[in-house]
């Protein structure tokens, strides 16, 4: 028999301070994504390799300067890749081993735990950017620094926009069917959605996907604020797409 | 004991649906502070969704619910309460003890995790990924979760599934220790034997509806001429005789395969009448006792059911 000292579990109920609780969140669900092997492969490894590429191999053809535009291109993948793809599978197995209903039964506010992923996963896209940024300097890059305002706030703007869509699409179905449906996504945006490739077809600049990649090389290459309808195309997705979200994400 | 008088949980008229399948029909139950209260029935009856209503998880569908005094799932209620949802929880991806100390900086007065994670036998697993722990491991781990932010009132969903005899014990002895010091204990169970170790009160559910509900010692208790001898024996004995030869009254049973129940006033006569019948059917009654009622006899009695389907 186990025997426990009086007053062992004496109640001593309370809420943990928010921003300890926060940061416990935020750099829990950063720590994960950056210890899973094949998140570090979608977020990272593939958009430096392309990155690469695409700066030195002139088979696709891409506005001068080549690195620019690559790095600006780049910069909105491996949003895609980590706030949507890496978010949605994610999800989908947290539901599937119960954290979330674990974690909601908790102290921790409802709203907190949005904004713990949330600042978990911009973590993460910080340092997918200061990565892919090094290596873009290194190629020859040409950081314009009157666009860094613009282009640190269109990849906040990114990561809120594509996070909500991933949150919508993990948060729903079962974690096989996420897991195919987001790489599945994530590979037509690259290939068709107007990341990798600017296509002239009129519906690709309603896609969230071309509209941040658009915005970015305005900001990363010339320099300059974006324009009005790429950045209202990558608010109105994540409005509706979050909006959505909260309707149809389930606990487990 | 807790001064305040409040119950630390209410239930009246709990009624939940899901279709056209009534799960909980018109539940009541009232569980006083500082005390286990164990909601036993077979699989299905309604236990988690009862829980599950109470944690704040599920909506009813009609009735009321208060628990400590408040709306469960409320942000005011959530710092309050300890829960052991049924199957655990965790990042696939993270370790045991990385689990515990996030749900730890949810609390204001947490345990000492590392302590908590010793107590529990996760030491060894401290550092093993939520995943590849064993099913015990994940309840055990659930617990800690359950307990680390020292709460007024636990729930525990069928804490003990999946364990094996020695994590069983040691959560009966945490339940014990829970409640030396105040802590109320709400946990579900389809074991019997758990139910009679550990609760005050016992709920029976059966298809959403209380069915009884009491101490163990009153749901169990004896009418003078509410006894049972209990023997076994080759089986298929023809026990008209035996019938015969004991007092107006007593029932004879084979109510399992060579399980032998004998039923109402048990005295040493008839004791000395079984051995005799046995002696001369030249077969020996083995484990002969004489026992009052347990609650899967109260809940046989009860729904003409086995609780373990």
């Amino acid at each position: 028999m186990t025997t426990f000292a009086p007053g062992t579990f004496t109640p001593a109920p309370g809420r943990g301070s928010l921003p300890k609780m926060l940061f416990a969140h935020a750099r829990t669900e950063a720590m994960l994504t950056l210890r899973n092997g094949e998140q570090i492969l979608l977020t990272v490894i593939i958009p430096l390799a392309l990155l690469v590429a695409l700066s030195l191999m002139p088979v696709i053809p891409m506005p001068e300067p080549r690195v620019g535009s690559a790095t600006a291109r780049i910069f909105a993948l491996a949003i895609i890749s980590s706030a949507f793809t890496g978010q949605a599978i994610a999800l989908g197995f947290d539901r599937r081993y119960g954290v979330l209903k674990r974690l909601s039964a908790s102290a921790l506010p409802r709203w907190l735990l949005v904004a713990g992923r949330v600042c978990g996963a911009l973590v993460v896209v910080a340092i997918q950017i200061a990565l892919l940024a090094v290596t873009a300097l290194i190629l020859g890059w040409k950081l314009p620094l009157s666009g860094l305002p613009w282009m640190v706030l269109l990849i906040i703007l990114g990561t809120l926009t594509f996070g909500a869509l991933g949150v919508l699409l993990g948060g729903a179905l079962r974690a096989e069917i996420v897991l195919a449906l987001a790489n599945i996504i994530w590979f037509v945006l690259l290939m068709v959605g107007g990341v990798a490739l600017s296509v002239p077809v009129g519906f690709v600049h309603l896609l969230p996907s071309a509209a941040l990649a658009q915005a970015l090389e305005t900001s990363v290459v010339h320099g300059t604020a974006p324009g009005a309808g790429p950045v209202a195309v990558l608010v109105a997705w994540g409005v509706v797409a979050g909006a959505l979200a909260t309707r149809t994400t389930r606990l487990t | 004991m807790s001064p305040n008088p409040q119950p630390a949980v209410e239930v009246s008229g709990l009624v939940k649906r899901y279709g056209s399948k009534t799960a909980v029909d018109g539940l009541d139950l009232v569980q006083q502070p500082g005390t286990v209260l164990a909601l036993l029935g077979p699989n299905g009856a309604g236990k988690t969704t009862t829980v599950e209503i109470c944690e704040g998880f599920r909506s009813a569908d009609d009735g009321t619910v208060r628990v400590l005094g408040l709306e469960p799932g409320s942000e005011s209620l959530r710092p309050r309460i300890g829960v052991m949802p049924q199957g655990g929880g965790g990042y696939p991806g993270i370790r045991a003890e990385e689990m515990l100390h996030l749900v730890a900086a949810c609390a204001a007065n947490p345990l000492d995790p590392k302590w908590l994670i010793d107590v529990l036998g996760l030491g060894g697993a401290a550092r093993t990924p939520y995943k590849r722990l064993s099913g015990g491991q994940q309840q055990r781990l659930s617990l800690a979760c359950a307990l680390i932010g020292r709460p007024e009132l636990v729930f525990l969903d069928e804490p003990t599934a999946g364990m094996d005899p020695q994590a069983r014990r040691l959560v009966w002895d945490l339940v014990g220790a829970l409640k030396g010091d105040g802590v109320s204990v709400l946990l579900t169970t389809h074991l019997m034997d758990e139910a009679e170790a550990l609760a005050d009160n016992v709920v029976i559910i059966d298809e959403g509806k209380v069915v009884a509900q009491g101490s163990p010692a009153e749901l169990t208790a004896n009418r003078p001429d509410d006894q049972q001898l209990r023997f076994r024996a080759r089986p298929g004995l023809d026990t008209s005789l035996l019938s015969a030869a004991l007092p107006e009254g007593l029932k004879v049973r084979e109510a399992t395969r060579g399980g032998y129940v004998v039923e109402g006033l048990i005295d040493p006569q008839v004791v000395s009448t079984v051995t005799s019948w046995c002696a001369q059917q030249g077969v020996l009654a083995e484990e002969l006792t004489v026992a009052k009622r347990s609650l899967e006899d109260v809940f046989l009695e009860l729904t003409g059911r086995e609780l373990r389907s």
